[in-house]
């Protein structure tokens, strides 16, 4: 058994839309090691959910994996490709939710208003596993407890406006941790929540990884919390991976020109006058300026989809 | 929640007091009372009626009576539970409502139930496969249903249902089952004749019904919640219920509680072409012809029933939404 749980090769996923198709993610190719927490950064656009919801098989149409092949090696079943399953196929539904899991940037808008959070949490567990309703909030319970959440008891029967934002993030975890899975998606986790509240979250995800020792893919565009968290780094930019290595490599000594930029361009004390580093056009194609994602226009140009070429298409 | 309900249930009595003041004074507005009404009729007839016997008339059914004092006289006895003698079917408005009330409670739940069955797979359907042909075809096929007046389609029912199905045209009952006590049989009757009523009258909120569910759904298929559950590992037809339909479905359980009017108001055009002894007919009878207790109690009704409604609606709303319950 390879040390990688998750290995990610030449993945492309196209969106076909009315102006063209738009290439999110092109010859992507990664490792996810096993029990070790791997950071996927980059700017907006750059295809790290994308990504991410590629390994969960949740992409939305127009969305389309269109090449590349995902091989997952989960310790509990044998090894399958991601890609190549069928959307009936019973390994997805174990996929979701029981092997791998994930946790979305908005705990705001993650959990249905309508439901408790021990009905939601508990649900997690009532998907993958043969237990009583009861069992079930039992270990939901457990989860929210460790988790951080206090007088669960009380909470557990609460809906989920009744929870402050970094609460409600601590319950996505709990559903997201409760059936222990491999892998762990977080999409920008800390995003939505305030500072202090990020470091709070920050710390649970590091210290329930190190207690659950399960593989965390840590999507972010915040360079601190990489060399916070992360063993490994990705640096994506415009649907392609830039530069893989340890988080000291990229940090200290990053090889390529645009994650130098990524690191010039994070706000420090500089002297007063000076002006913040900006990102200039540093990746090969000299036409790019920003990571406005590319498209195959239908007469068989590609730009980059920027409001200016938008417009200019228009007017076509 | 209780002293909640009883506060607003406290509430309802001065708003229905006022009503109740309006609706005498606006059934009073026009020209003339019943017994000018039945004069016009009877002479119309040729029959001569001399000045006494008006006055004996007027006199018989207070009429003759100061305006505050009748009101005083309508109102206590509605609050009583009597309310008041129909002149124009010579018999007590108790009676004439209760007997319609029935039917047309039938006929709204069925037609109720028809809407949401059809309504909401439809919608459900249309929402999941937005922009498909079968799609496409449901919204065409609500639109012209939406968009035929629901007289012309009882119209077409009655002549489908007579021409195809034998079945007698409108009323609710063939005719040897008109007056005869309950039976089996006559039950059996009354349901093949509940199917008219029931699709002419369900059918023109369907379409409306299910375009708004369409469009609610549609709002509510890509956030957040949806795809955590779905990431979570929950099966798509138990998601699609359990998360977004929930959610998508809330407005319209605040719609239940203002359908209670409407058992009164509602569909007396299809009633009145479908001959169906309903509710709504027998209040365009009653203000046409002036019969004060009748058109008053009906109305009187439709007040009652409309701030239960309201009661209705924010309970059952409530009940649906944490949010609101909570606030």
């Amino acid at each position: 058994m390879t040390d990688n749980v998750l290995e990610i090769r030449d993945l492309a996923v196209e969106f076909k839309t009315d102006t063209g198709i738009t290439h999110a993610l092109r010859d992507v190719s990664f490792d996810v090691p096993r029990g070790k927490v791997t950071a996927v950064v980059g700017e907006s656009g750059s295809g790290k959910s994308v990504t991410a919801n590629c390994i969960m098989r949740i992409i939305q149409p127009p969305g389309k994996i269109v090449s590349g092949d995902m091989m997952f090696s989960p310790t509990r079943t044998d090894p399958y490709d991601i890609v190549s399953l069928d959307n009936k196929d019973p390994r997805l539904v174990d996929l979701r939710g029981d092997l791998i899991s994930m946790v979305f940037q908005e705990p705001m808008t993650a959990l249905s208003p309508v439901y408790t959070v021990g009905n939601q949490v508990a649900e997690a567990i009532l998907c993958h596993r043969d237990v009583t309703e009861e069992e079930a909030w039992e270990e939901a319970a457990d989860m929210l407890t460790r988790v951080g959440i206090d007088d669960v008891p009380r909470r557990i029967h609460q809906y989920p406006f009744e929870f402050s934002g970094g609460m409600r993030q601590r319950v996505v975890i709990a559903m997201a941790l409760v059936c222990n899975p491999e892998v762990l998606i977080c999409d920008e986790p800390t995003t939505a929540l305030d500072v202090t509240i990020q470091a709070e979250i920050l710390t649970l995800i590091r210290d329930l990884q190190q207690e659950l020792s399960n593989s965390v893919l840590f999507i972010t565009h915040d360079l601190g919390v990489v060399a916070q968290l992360a063993d490994q780094v990705v640096v994506m930019y415009q649907g392609r991976v830039l530069e893989i290595g340890t988080v000291r490599q990229v940090l200290k000594e990053p090889l390529h020109p645009y994650t130098r930029g990524l690191l010039a361009a994070i706000p420090g004390i500089v002297p007063k006058g000076q002006r913040l580093e900006t990102i200039a056009s540093v990746v090969g194609d000299s036409d790019i300026e920003t990571a406005y994602p590319l498209t195959r226009l239908k007469d068989g140009r590609e730009v980059s989809l920027s409001p200016e070429a938008l417009r200019e298409i228009d007017n076509e | 929640m209780r002293s909640y309900v009883i506060k607003r249930l406290i509430g309802m009595v001065p708003t229905l007091l006022l009503i109740s003041m309006i609706v005498f004074v606006v059934i009073q507005l026009p020209p003339g009372d019943i017994v000018t009404s039945t004069l016009d009729r009877l002479q119309a007839q040729g029959v001569e009626i001399s000045a006494e016997q008006v006055q004996n008339l007027r006199a018989q059914y207070k009429l003759d009576k100061p305006m505050v004092l009748q009101y005083l006289y309508w109102i206590g006895n509605f609050v009583t539970g009597d309310m008041g003698y129909s002149y124009l079917y010579s018999r007590p408005v108790n009676e004439l409502v209760w007997e319609r009330l029935g039917y047309t409670l039938l006929i709204s739940i069925s037609a109720l139930l028809f809407t949401w069955a059809v309504a909401v797979p439809a919608g459900m359907f249309s929402a999941v496969r937005q922009y498909s042909v079968g799609d496409y075809v449901l919204t065409t096929v609500m639109l012209v249903g939406l968009a035929t007046p629901s007289f012309l389609l009882a119209l077409v029912a009655m002549y489908a249902g007579y021409e195809w199905f034998g079945i007698s045209i409108g009323g609710l009952f063939s005719p040897e089952y008109r007056d005869v006590p309950w039976s089996l049989a006559r039950v059996g009757d009354f349901l093949s004749h509940l199917w008219i009523p029931m699709i002419v009258v369900g059918l023109g909120g369907t379409a409306s019904t299910m375009r708004i569910l369409r469009a609610n759904l549609l709002d509510e298929l890509n956030k957040p919640y949806v795809v955590t559950a779905r990431a979570k590992g929950v099966p798509p037809i138990k998601l699609l219920i359990k998360y977004p339909l929930r959610i998508a479905i809330n407005p319209f359980i605040s719609t239940i509680g203002l359908l209670l009017p409407v058992l009164i108001s509602g569909e007396a055009i299809v009633s009145i072409v479908l001959n169906l002894p309903t509710t709504g007919p027998a209040l365009i009878q009653a203000i046409v012809n002036q019969d004060m207790y009748l058109a008053g109690s009906f109305l009187m009704l439709l007040a009652i029933l409309t701030v239960v409604g309201m009661l209705l609606s924010d309970l059952l709303l409530a009940w649906a939404d944490p949010r609101i319950r909570y606030e």
